[in-house]
């Protein structure tokens, strides 16, 4: 059996994983190989991972790539790239776009405000014994003028490290890409294929990362009984669910431990009844 | 994507779905149906775009069979198409279909789905073959998807029996070359009457179960054919017997080891398997999920040996098999390859920004309700942060379950059933019957989207479109809950979140069956809405995460900061304008985007922190 080569695109639904895996399925038709390509469709699609396993060479038989037995990996988005990883073989390629997508379960911790997501840090990967080709490419898309065509930059980039000539390149990007966005696909590829290495940033890219601190902080709602008339706004809008009412139509805290101390009840209190105050713990450590 | 895949005369790389499309083309099918269902929706829009054949989305799976078989019956080649839990909703026609034989070719297809990746279960259907004595074919990739199924057309009216082509996600879903042929346009056999084989009265079909059992014992026979049955002879140390994708990835884990691919997997061809297991020292069974083919082969008192060694749930893959043989001790442990791995977030799917799904479900949240949901998008309402439903069985459950539970007379809350518009018509009209029938205390969200969005956008009854995309008649759901009985029928639009608040709790007060329609097309199908997004005025953020309650994925974090707290921004380039969160904003901090679409600022589409 001659060599198969494996190549794994991955990234988040609308990006263009799959488009990207059919020009280079396209690609390794026009050289005459075998080809086999895999992607699950469905759930997967709302706003959940999507990933494409290609796989040419004389002749292909399993669909799926192994772990530890990919090529290259080409990564759209960032945490992508690190959740296949481990499909890459030691010494494989990676390249990504230094894009974040932020998925909401990443933002729920609201007592130390601390994102789930990954730093950013192409070092780290590095040290994995992994080659990193690593660019902005959606900032590279959007100076051409379509933030769609960054999966195409990266095409480019990895197309210098596959065996196809340009020629073929751009002959099966253009037959498969809307007719309409040839030319800009063109430009696109055009472009990674001539990104040299010291565009690729050398360490962590600085971006802009949420704060995150350390310690949480706790707060205590107080609610003068007196005053409440029980019209049920604080409950309704406490982002937290702290607040209820009570057997006799009065906000009650049922779960102090969750107040973040947005204080909208007692912004939103038509009678003034409720006060937010922040209890003593430690000093809170802030880290950039 | 943007092959012609049904057109020209060559190899294309086309996806096991469309291969089986392109097989029934070329078989000349005249009827396709099918009720959409991943693995298995492409089959039928791939078909849908040929001309020469009649295709329909059903109204459920059974409907779809009992259109396929009457068009059998009619003389006429007919395909019907499903996800394996469809064949349950199917099933009643399809055991008795066995008794009646066809008319023209009937081919059935399954689309399991191991591991679900989009499925409430991963049954294994292959038992579906077995349970009503019909022959059953396992395509291992694209091309044999294709030829398996032009050729099922021909053993079904050899043997007069319908077939059962079993798919798996990972054949549906997978692209490989396929070698386009003509279409062959049988004649349509006429409408031949019939009672004694098509009125199943017990006296005929009586008459009709020793046809069936005899039948069997000839497509034994047939089950050796070299269409079907290959012999891989190499080294006699180890044989493995197999089928589907399991044949490729033995393939490519034992390059070296005898095999004997089996493309009709039931009935087995009993007297070929003996034969082989004659020429190898160690014999083993690799299939995924069920011991199928190994309990089979048991019974027959052969020593095989499978599951073992392979998992029994879940979906297989290379390194799964090449594990099992590892630990069998044919295969030495394979030098540590993987790499060490780095965290990352998880990524579950999640609701799209601007779906009309997460108003009412943030409502019956907040009003405490005991919810039996449903299948659809709307199931992604279980999850963080809306986390709002109690219940999630099978297509039409819900209704049927919220009436037993308030019967129980157990909830803590007031019962709810939520419930989506494609999935209401497939199952929740006859429950919804009973619920009126039983005066059960429940209430009713029909969360009518117009399409059925789970699945790629297909339309249903509800939407007067076709498949092709033509006009006909649209059910109208306010005048059939009416005519169900259900006195109190509430119509909104979701985006309104005071109106859609006041809606559902006076249907929970209301006494016996309420009904209230969300109404709001999805803004992804089928066809993308987009109005002009929202931003956060930062100025007047005071980061309290209301919005982030909605769970949006325009919505995150901002590096600046009120109290400690991280700000929100809205990600201009996927906010689809519905005006939810600015509604929910309490500082009005949240506002329509200054200039118009198409001016997403430097960073759109990146959600930055
Ligand atoms: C018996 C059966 N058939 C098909 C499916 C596949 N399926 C999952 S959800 C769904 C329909 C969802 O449509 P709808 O109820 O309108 O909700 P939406 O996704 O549009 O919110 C389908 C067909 C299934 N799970 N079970």
């Amino acid at each position: 059996m001659g060599e198969v080569r494996n190549l794994l695109i991955v990234g988040v639904g609308g990006q263009g994983v799959v488009l990207a895996s059919d020009i280079v399925a396209a690609v390794c038709l026009r050289h005459g190989y075998d080809v086999k390509k895999s992607e699950v469709h469905g759930m997967a699609q709302r706003g959940g991972v999507v990933y494409s396993h290609l796989r040419y060479g004389p002749n292909v038989h399993s669909p799926l790539i192994e772990r530890g037995r990919a090529d290259a990996l080409l990564a759209l988005e960032w945490s992508e790239a690190l959740r296949w990883l481990p499909y890459l073989r030691p010494g494989g390629v990676l390249v990504v776009d230094m894009v974040r997508s932020i998925p909401p379960i990443a933002l729920r911790d609201r007592m130390t405000w601390k994102s789930a997501y990954p730093p950013m840090d192409v070092d780290q990967v590095r040290a994995l014994q992994v080659e990193v080709c690593a660019c902005n490419a959606g900032q590279l898309a959007e100076e051409l003028g379509n933030r769609k065509v960054a999966n195409t930059i990266l095409l480019g980039i990895l197309s210098n490290l596959l065996e196809f000539s340009q020629e073929e390149w751009e002959e099966a990007l253009s037959a498969v890409v809307p007719p309409h966005t040839v030319d800009i696909n063109l430009q696109a590829f055009r472009l990674g294929r001539s990104v040299h290495a010291e565009r690729f940033t050398a360490g962590g890219i600085p971006v802009d990362l949420p704060p995150t601190y350390g310690v949480p902080r706790r707060f205590r709602v107080e609610i003068v009984e007196a005053w409440c008339k029980g019209c049920g706004i604080c409950v309704r809008l406490c982002p937290e669910e702290c607040l209820r009412l009570d057997s006799r139509e009065r906000a009650k805290v049922g779960d102090p431990g969750r107040c973040t101390g947005c204080q909208i009840c007692q912004l939103l209190c038509p009678d003034f009844a409720i006060a937010v105050h922040e209890e003593q713990v430690e000093e809170a450590s802030i880290r950039g | 994507m943007r092959q012609h895949v049904l057109t020209q005369r060559e190899r294309l790389l086309l996806t096991g779905n469309e291969a089986i499309a392109r097989g029934a083309y070329e078989a000349g099918v005249k009827v396709a149906t099918g009720y959409p269902g991943t693995p298995s929706t492409e089959i039928l829009e791939a078909l849908a775009r040929t001309e020469d054949v009649y295709v329909e989305w059903s109204t459920n799976e059974k409907v779809a069979m009992d259109v396929a078989l009457g068009a059998s019956l009619g003389g006429v080649r007919a395909l019907c198409t499903m996800k394996h839990v469809g064949l349950n909703v199917a099933a009643d026609t399809f055991m008795t279909a066995s008794y009646t034989g066809v008319g023209g070719g009937l081919v059935v297809v399954s689309a399991d789905d191991p591991g679900m990746h989009s499925s409430q279960n991963e049954q294994d259907n292959r038992y579906y073959a077995k349970f009503a004595a019909v022959p059953l074919l396992e395509p291992s990739d694209s091309s044999e998807a294709k030829e398996f199924t032009r050729l099922a057309f021909e053993v079904s009216e050899r043997f007069d029996v319908p077939v059962l082509l079993r798919i798996t996600t990972r054949i549906a879903h997978t692209r490989g070359l396929v070698e386009l042929g003509p279409r062959q346009e049988p004649a349509s056999m006429g409408y031949v009457r019939d009672p004694r084989k098509y009125v199943m009265l017990p006296a005929y079909a009586q008459k009709r179960h020793p046809v069936v059992l005899s039948r069997l014992s000839r497509l034994q026979e047939f089950a050796a054919s070299p269409e079907f049955l290959r012999w891989e002879l190499r080294d006699r140390a180890v044989g493995v017997i197999t089928s589907g994708v399991c044949y490729h990835y033995v393939r490519e884990v034992l390059p070296e080891a005898s095999v004997l691919k089996l493309g009709m997997t039931y009935p087995l061809p009993l007297e070929q398997i003996r034969a082989f297991a004659r020429e190898v020292e160690r014999l083993f069974v690799v299939e995924e999920l069920e011991p199928f083919l190994e309990e089979m082969l048991k019974a027959e008192g052969l020593a095989v040996e499978g599951k073992a060694f392979f998992p029994r749930q879940g979906e297989l893959s290379p390194d799964l098999v090449r594990e099992g043989f590892v630990r069998v001790g044919v295969l030495l442990p394979a030098e540590s390859r993987a790499m060490s791995e780095v965290p990352t977030t998880p990524r579950p799917p999640v609701l799209c920004p601007g779906c009309p799904h997460i108003v009412p479900f943030l409502a019956l949240r907040r009003l405490g309700a005991v919810v039996c949901g449903d299948i659809g998008c709307y199931t992604l309402a279980a999850l963080e942060p809306l986390q709002a439903m109690d219940t999630c069985v099978a297509m039409g459950s819900s209704i049927g379950m919220a009436v037993g539970l308030a019967k129980a007379g157990s909830a803590p809350g007031p019962v709810v059933a939520a419930i989506g518009d494609s999935t209401f018509i497939h199952a929740g009209i006859p429950a919804l019957v009973d619920a009126v029938y039983k005066q059960a205390d429940i209430t009713v969200l029909i969360l009518n989207n117009g399409t059925t969005a789970m699945t790629g956008g297909q339309p249903h009854p509800g939407t007067g479109l076709t498949i092709r995309g033509g006009q006909t008649k649209a059910l109208d759901l306010v005048a059939l809950c009416r005519a169900a009985g259900v006195e109190h029928v509430h119509v909104v639009d979701p985006y309104d979140i005071a109106a859609t608040f006041v809606a559902i709790e006076e249907a929970i007060h209301h006494q016996g069956v309420a009904v209230v329609i969300t109404n709001r097309p999805c803004v992804e199908a089928p066809v993308k809405i987009r109005d002009n997004p929202f931003i956060v005025v930062p100025q007047k953020c005071i980061a309290c995460q209301l919005c982030m309650n909605l769970g949006c994925p325009s919505i995150s974090w901002s590096v600046e900061t009120y109290e400690g707290r991280p700000k929100v921004v809205i990600d201009p380039a996927t906010c689809t304008g519905c005006t939810v969160c600015a509604q929910i904003c309490p500082t009005d901090a949240i506002q329509l985007f200054p200039s118009p679409r198409a001016v997403p600022g430097e960073k759109a589409g990146q959600s930055r922190g």
